[in-house]
């Protein structure tokens, strides 16, 4: 279905739309079509065998008009797991700059802040975990907010404060297509146990606020981050129905990042107040914790980077949860630690990219490897495969319970 | 046109002192400072549209367009380059950012727009491909004067011919590189790499030297691997400098919304 594109014809047709659009309206018109398949590397008997079969057009459209950009991008998706044609809008937004010392940007968009590398302390923005475990291009980790962003940038820091009227969240494993361990069950579900939430989706009320103050002083990056809103995913049940909640979460933290030993260094360091359950007693609601993260990037040989990072949660109020938790459930640690290690390496003048990213918990004896091959056939055509491989002793543990999941994908792309 | 620029090239060495001869040369390091000038500092900014062309040994080519924005925070000394990228489509307006240190290693940024990610990159090899192209950063950058001891091994008609030896050689891949050095504008017009085993690898040329606002530009240069056959040629157009760049426009602000200069 994808190879028709490769015809010279369409080629051309394409690049005649793409510059009619300029030359008539000054539409800027890119995107790529997509093919991507993966399977289960295992029986999973709550879930499909294949993991990932989809199709997908991106449309990206932007327009400069004298003194405000416009963006639109968006996704049309047929996918063949969950069976349903989707269109998925990722972009829909305008920038400008009223002040000087003033950017806006106003509209759906993608936020991120934070120095870590697939971990995440200070960006409290939506993720999209579905489609990180199914193998989905790394773009599609961030799903985007509908918001507001202003950035004000004086002579002594500068601020970025980001209001979202209405709650986004992060698209979490509910048991669609992921099978995941449910708590209520005791056991591992999918399919049979779809779960299902109850959104804060009051428009301005169920909002949320995100700041950040930053200052570069001859390289090194400081930054302070505050964020009053909700867990991003369902960390709290209504026990009586039962259905999955998004109690309220503030979050403060920092990070600082410069050039160390030859490479790059980044530390983090954050305070989730669960607002919802300050004593720490309520065993329906995640308790507060502090979180800590500690990293280091450099080139180990030419076109070859390594990078590890050390990651940390501890609970607050640990005995409280203890001596609440309902007879039967699993307890958590209080410390939760996790080491990542990335390698990656580039050959054949960096068309072909070799990277491996692992996440391995020593506290919960679990792990997630992600070994990926990126081939760029020519300045249009990219190939790529890859696997996303859950390894744990236990089945709750955070990525212990994906086991089941572990998959392997290939994809092809056209871009123009 | 050619005797005017030798008469200021003679006043020039009468004002500061060092010979009032024309036929003399300069000392080695003379020669090495103003070649760095010439090659990076015109102006004390400049902006320029690049188009590479890489070529595998197979002959397969593949495209790169960008726009290159300069600002020199002193001259001879430490600068910023924002590169801001167009083709191919993959990895269209991605922006990159460079400061450029003469005494320590580059800070560098890249901007995933996709993303909305500000990563920071290690600088500290800077003699890896820029963008998959057979071009070092290094070359792009220039590479700092104090790193080689140099020395004139011969002066022709129209060039000084310097070798440079690297003063850390386990930090390079080459064992000495020799610059023709073009007598008139101080413009390295080629550079050849020896390797540790004293083949001759790599070739670096000006094709194509235009003057631009009164400043010798190389307008098309080529890079050739000589072990392999690969080569990337780079064709610089709407080349312009003392634009009077805003310091600003080198901050994580215009990563994230390229300036309008740069677009």
């Amino acid at each position: 279905m994808i190879l028709p594109l490769s015809s010279p014809q369409c080629a051309e047709g394409l690049e005649d739309l793409k510059d009619l659009l300029y030359d008539k309206y000054e539409i800027d018109a890119y995107g790529f079509l997509e093919a991507r398949g993966g399977l289960r590397l295992q029986e999973d008997p709550y879930e499909k065998s294949t993991s990932i079969g989809e199709m997908r057009l991106q449309t990206d459209l932007s327009r400069d008009f004298e003194r405000v950009e416009l963006k639109i991008k968006f996704d049309l998706l047929g996918d063949t797991v969950l069976e349903e044609v989707d269109l998925d809008l990722r972009d829909l937004n305008l920038s400008f700059s009223p002040m000087d010392f003033m950017d806006l940007k106003v509209g759906r968009q993608v936020l991120t802040w934070g120095t870590g590398d697939l971990l995440f302390v200070a960006d409290s923005f939506p993720k999209d975990w579905v489609s990180f475990f199914i193998g989905r291009d790394t773009e599609y980790l961030k799903a985007p907010s509908d918001a507001a962003r202003v950035s004000l940038f004086f002579d002594l820091f500068n601020l970025d404060l980001v209001y979202i009227p209405k709650f986004n969240g992060s698209v979490y494993i509910d048991g669609s297509r992921l099978s995941y361990w449910n708590p209520l069950l005791g056991r591992i579900a999918g399919r049979d146990f779809i779960f299902h939430d109850r959104k804060p989706d009051d428009f301005g009320t169920d909002s949320e606020y995100a700041l950040r103050l930053t200052k570069n002083i001859e390289g090194t990056e400081l930054a302070l981050y505050g964020y009053y809103g909700f867990w991003q995913t369902p960390e709290g049940v209504d026990p009586l129905t039962p259905v999955l909640i998004y109690p309220e979460l503030s979050i403060l933290s920092a990070s600082i990042r410069d050039a160390l030993f030859g490479g790059i260094g980044h530390l983090e360091l954050g305070y989730y107040d669960s607002r919802d359950d300050d004593s720490g007693g309520n065993p329906n609601i995640r308790n507060s914790e502090f979180r800590f993260l500690v990293g280091f990037e450099r080139e180990l040989s030419q076109d070859f980077t390594g990078g590890i990072q050390y990651y940390l949660e501890y609970m607050q109020d640990y005995e409280e949860y203890e001596a609440n938790l309902p007879q039967g459930m699993n307890k958590k640690d209080e410390y939760r630690h996790v080491l990542t290690l990335r390698l990656t390496k580039l050959q054949m003048n960096q068309n072909l990219t070799l990277s491996f990213f692992t996440y391995y918990s020593p506290s919960d004896a679990d792990g997630y490897l992600r070994p990926n091959l990126n081939y760029k056939i020519n300045d249009e055509w990219t190939a790529e495969m890859g696997g996303n491989i859950f390894f744990g002793s236990d089945d709750h543990t955070f990525f212990g319970q994906f086991r089941k999941n572990t998959n392997a994908y290939a994809s092809l792309r056209y871009s123009f | 046109m050619k005797s005017v620029k030798i008469a200021t090239t003679v006043m020039i060495f009468f004002i500061l002192g060092l010979s009032s001869h024309a036929e003399e040369s300069p000392s080695v390091d003379e020669i090495i400072d103003r070649a760095n000038r010439a090659a990076y500092y015109s102006g004390d900014d400049g902006r320029s549209t690049v188009k590479m062309t890489i070529t595998d040994p197979q002959g397969r080519s593949r495209e790169r367009e960008f726009n290159i924005l300069r600002h020199d925070v002193s001259d001879g000394g430490a600068q910023h380059f924002y590169v801001y990228f167009k083709k191919p489509s993959d990895v269209r307006k991605m922006a990159f950012l460079v400061h450029k240190h003469i005494d320590r290693d580059d800070d560098r940024w890249l901007y995933l727009p996709a993303l909305d990610l500000v990563k920071r990159i290690a600088a500290s090899d800077k003699r890896t491909s820029f963008v998959g192209s057979h071009f070092f950063y290094e070359d792009v950058s220039g590479r700092g004067v104090a790193e080689d001891s140099h020395e004139i091994v011969e002066v022709t008609d129209t060039r000084f011919v310097i070798k440079n030896v690297p003063k850390d050689p386990g930090s390079v891949e080459f064992a000495s590189y020799t610059v023709w050095i073009d007598k008139n504008t101080y413009m390295p017009m080629k550079a050849e790499y020896v390797d540790k085993s004293g083949n001759k690898y790599r070739e670096v040329e000006a094709l194509e030297v235009l003057e631009i606002q009164g400043f010798p530009t190389v307008t098309k240069s080529r890079v050739r691997d000589l072990a392999d056959g690969g080569e990337t040629v780079s064709e610089f157009t709407e080349i312009e400098y003392n634009i009077g760049l805003d310091e600003q426009i080198f901050t994580e602000r215009y990563l994230r919304r390229p300036p309008r200069e740069a677009r």
